[in-house]
């Protein structure tokens, strides 16, 4: 029993960052139409900016630091490779992102080198506990999980109240009505970037002492983000915490079968499955799937 | 040759093809009219395989076609042109003609990497057939002009050279004349004939009415995906269902006397 | 264009007994390696462009192809079975002579799959793979043909690392030589190996099997099915209207693009002698995505020179550590500024008279 409820909360735990990536790639393919490949590197580059923001800065104020410095980085991104491209393909997206995410990994290679880091613990250390009831936890999942949850509802509330949220929507909705109305949507794009940059390094930072950083740490987060954002829905974001979840469970509860080292195959293949079978989601529909150009 | 039974077409809550049926004999021009968003083009589509009908049968042939993919249709002898005209990028006028070649073609990866002699006489023969259609439609100066860049007119000619080369039993023109001036359309008129009479039977789709009337032998009318009528061109001019749809209540009765003027 | 194709050819085979001669000049004959390597590399280049320029279909994953030929060839002829071998099946392997003896480092007997059976394997898995993968694959479009053949590459991956009989993370070594053509009467023979007196040989091997590549690609291009391949990629609805089946053919191209990926991959873990997970790796895949960017994507001849000519370059290690950045670099600002590779601008530079920015195609 305690086995299980280790594997399920680890999957919870690891499930709710996982969604946090895909809500990401949600927000900036809700108001672009684009796959960002480098938000994996968002995740990393958060909690690796963090980390070295600790020499100098308390960790509240690091972490801060460490989510509006991506977060400009974010930006700087769109504004440099994204903001002036004239209606591209898909294809050259696809391309674009790759090489950013390619290039942020090496310049984080260059900065940090191979060395694997991590925040410390933000409430005791790595072994301490707290208990509920037959259940034992580490503080940090609270912690994940806590801030996870938040984000997540102040996201939708941002979406849903404010007026900002409300431009964004109706310039993922439909563009052109968008403009019409007056709203800045190349703003709105690069506040999307943003937005999907703060929420990953936040990710990034309050998962570091469970999951350690490392330069390369983005790839993989960006593929299991975007197996959870496809298997809710891609563009949905609720149905990314439950997907996200999901996929957190089945990857921890997999450990038990198979050796760890084929551990990223499941989500692999989840994805491949999912890309074959049902592509637009668990939660989504087909005849909504059509009208979303990709 | 071509017989269309109850098809029904709907895109989420809209009906856009309702219980449509209708037969084209082999060797005739019959044309399908009707005001915009009455399903035409949804009615092309649905024929050539590009849609796949809610309900109904349509029958090329005697065989049944309905969901079948675009290219099985087209290897049937059934081809089409397209409204808004989709021509290949990139490729010239030649070599996009030439791909109409292809259904009736056979050379695969083996024989073309490997330039087998078989290969080769075929891809003369493709060559010269081409060729022969251009000048048919009098565009052979333009041969090796990339197809996109020529002017409209030119183009139209070129997508119906290419449906031309996949020696169609039936042709399906999706508004050949529109964009073009009066004289124009005449061309196109006269070729349509000319069409028919090397033995293919066309199903076209036009708003120009002198087009319609002139050279139909029969017109089917559509209405927000309903037939309304199916007749003879005479007979549709009259039609006060026709007039209705096109030009609303009031003006019937002044369409029925200038059709009456106007009868030829 | 029929002319334009022999004249190149000819150019290009002119250049390669050139450098040769350069090498041999210039007592720089050490560069031969880095030469037959590079070529080996563009081999699987210019089958992606086929795939990515004319089918139109991106592949994230293409190392795994090279990974498939290269692995299961390596895998086959450094096991030993020596063993099994009184088992039916390799009693009756043996008498077909898909088996051979030999002898490893320390003198032990070793028996393994023969070179040629083991490269027909790897080639053949590698198609195989393709066309079981490519069915659901091709149906996708966009992000999620790019993620599809991402992951396919992941997989491929983590399989060769986390494998016992791959060698995991250490790869496969001691791969022997390749008796690509046995000679006659002592003469002519051709061996693919590391083996220094080898080099030369091994030079014109590669660049042989490149040329012969290049020709046979050039050809279908001028082919019916090459024509077919460029109406997909002008207006895939048109060409389905006019009876192209045009699932058939992107999953036709992605199998020849995965036969010559693992080709390649076969010749050279023969060549080095041995192959690890890096190049399974998704750098290496988008590596290759970057040279067919920046060659023209649909454009061969840029391809091959921008395939070999960067290859090389990075192989001499002239970027340092900064190769990765170099490519992904590349990446960007090809798709930024010239989506369809930098000859193109070049050309386009002189044609127009300076209307508008780089023609998007879909």
């Amino acid at each position: 029993m305690d086995l299980f409820i280790q594997y399920l909360v680890a999957g919870v735990t690891y499930g709710i960052m996982y969604a946090i990536v895909a809500i990401g790639f949600n927000i900036i393919y809700n108001t672009t139409g684009i796959i960002n490949f480098a938000q994996g590197e968002f995740v990393m580059l958060g909690g690796m900016t963090a980390i070295s923001l600790l020499e100098y800065l308390p960790l509240p104020l690091a972490i801060a630091a460490a989510v509006l410095i991506t977060m400009l980085i974010g930006a700087l991104i769109e504004m440099v490779f994204i903001r002036w491209l004239d209606s591209p393909s898909v294809l050259r997206m696809i391309i674009i992102t790759i090489g950013l995410s390619i290039l942020i990994r090496e310049v984080a290679l260059h900065i940090w080198g191979e060395n694997i880091r991590s925040l410390p613990y933000f409430y005791g250390d790595e072994v301490t506990t707290v208990s509920f009831g037959p259940v034992r936890l580490s503080p940090q999942v609270l912690w994940v999980i806590g801030i996870c949850t938040v984000m997540v509802a102040c996201l939708s509330l941002f979406f849903k109240v404010t007026p900002l949220g409300r431009e964004m929507r109706a310039c993922s909705a439909n563009r052109t009505a968008a403009i019409l109305c007056g709203i800045n949507t190349r703003n709105m794009v690069t506040f999307s970037f943003m937005l999907s940059a703060g929420i990953g390094a936040l990710a990034g930072c309050v998962m570091s002492p469970i999951t350690y950083t490392q330069y390369d740490s983005g790839t993989s987060l960006a593929i299991k983000g975007f197996t959870v954002a496809i298997l809710g829905g891609l563009g949905n974001s609720v149905g990314a915490v439950a997907a996200g979840i999901l996929l957190g469970i089945i990857e921890a509860f997999s450990v038990s079968v198979l050796p760890l080292a084929y551990q990223d195959v499941i989500s692999i293949t989840i994805l491949l499955l999912i890309l074959f079978w049902r592509p637009y989601g668990l939660f989504g529909s087909s005849a909504a799937a059509r009208l979303k150009e990709f | 040759m071509l017989e269309l039974k109850g098809v029904h077409k709907k895109f989420g809550g809209l009906q856009a093809v309702n219980d449509v049926s209708f037969t084209v004999p082999a060797g005739a021009i019959k044309s399908v009219i009707g005001p915009n968003g009455a399903g035409k083009t949804t009615l092309f589509n649905l024929i050539a395989g590009t849609l796949v009908p809610t309900a109904g049968t349509i029958l090329f042939l005697d065989q049944e076609i309905q969901g079948m993919k675009p290219h099985q249709v087209a290897a049937m002898g059934l081809s089409r042109t397209f409204q808004n005209i989709n021509l290949f990028h990139g490729m010239t006028v030649l070599e996009t003609v030439m791909v109409g070649r292809h259904i009736r073609t056979s050379a695969g990866f083996l024989a073309g990497m490997l330039q087998l002699p078989r290969a080769r006489a075929e891809e003369q023969a493709i060559r010269e057939r081409s060729m022969e259609l251009l000048e048919l439609l009098g565009i052979a100066d333009f041969a090796n002009q990339e197809a996109t860049s020529l002017a409209f007119g030119q183009q139209r000619a070129v997508e119906m050279a290419r449906a031309l080369a996949t020696e169609p039993k039936l042709l399906l023109l999706d508004e050949p004349a529109a964009g073009l001036n009066i004289y124009e359309t005449a061309e196109v008129a006269r070729f349509i004939t000319r069409i028919r009479d090397m033995g293919i039977t066309v199903l076209l789709v036009e708003h120009d009415m002198s087009l319609v009337m002139d050279i139909s032998d029969e017109i089917v009318v559509l209405s927000f995906g309903e037939k309304i009528a199916e007749d003879h061109p005479e007979a549709i001019q009259r039609n006060p269902e026709v007039i209705r749809i096109y030009l609303g209540e009031d003006e019937e009765a002044d369409l029925e006397s200038h059709a009456e003027d106007t009868k030829s | 264009m029929k002319s334009g194709k022999y004249r190149f050819m000819a150019i290009l085979i002119i250049l390669v007994i050139a450098v040769h001669g350069l090498t041999r000049l210039t007592g720089t004959q050490y560069y031969l390696t880095q030469l037959t390597m590079s070529a080996y590399y563009a081999m699987v280049v210019i089958g992606l462009a086929v795939l990515m320029g004319y089918a139109g279909q991106i592949s994230i994953g293409h190392a795994g192809f090279f990974a498939i030929g290269g692995y299961l060839s390596g895998a086959l002829t450094t096991h030993n079975l020596l063993p099994f071998r009184e088992t039916p099946v390799l009693v009756l392997l043996e008498r077909l002579h898909i088996l051979q003896t030999g002898q490893d480092l320390y003198g032990e007997q070793l028996l393994t799959v023969a070179p040629w059976a083991a490269c027909l394997c790897g080639v053949l898995t590698a198609a195989l793979i393709a066309l079981v993968l490519g069915v659901p694959v091709l149906k996708l479009k966009g992000h999620y043909l790019a993620m599809a053949t991402l992951g396919f590459g992941i997989i491929i991956f983590q399989i060769v690392m986390a494998t016992e009989y791959f060698g995991e993370a250490d790869g496969i070594s001691e791969v022997p030589g390749f008796v690509v053509f046995p000679g006659i009467a002592g003469m002519g023979r051709l061996v693919v190996s590391g083996d220094f007196s080898l080099r030369v040989q091994n030079y014109y091997i590669a660049w042989g099997m490149l040329i012969i590549g290049m020709y046979l690609l050039l050809n279908l291009i001028d082919s019916r099915v090459g024509r077919a391949l460029r109406a997909i990629h002008g207006s895939e609805e048109a060409a389905a209207a006019i009876g192209v089946d045009t699932a058939r053919f992107k999953l036709q191209v992605f199998v020849l693009s995965a036969v010559y990926a693992s080709l390649a991959g076969v010749f050279l873990t023969h060549y080095n002698g041995s192959i690890g997970p890096s190049e399974a790796s998704i750098i290496k895949s988008v590596r290759y995505v970057a040279l067919v960017a920046v060659g023209g994507m649909a454009n061969l001849w840029g391809v091959l020179i921008m395939g070999f000519s960067l290859t090389f370059l990075s192989l001499r290690g002239i970027f340092g550590t900064y190769d990765d950045a170099v490519f992904g670099t590349i990446l960007i600002l090809v798709m930024l500024f010239a989506p369809d590779g930098i000859l193109s601008i070049r050309a386009r530079g002189w044609l127009k008279s300076g209307t508008g920015g780089p023609v998007d195609h879909a």
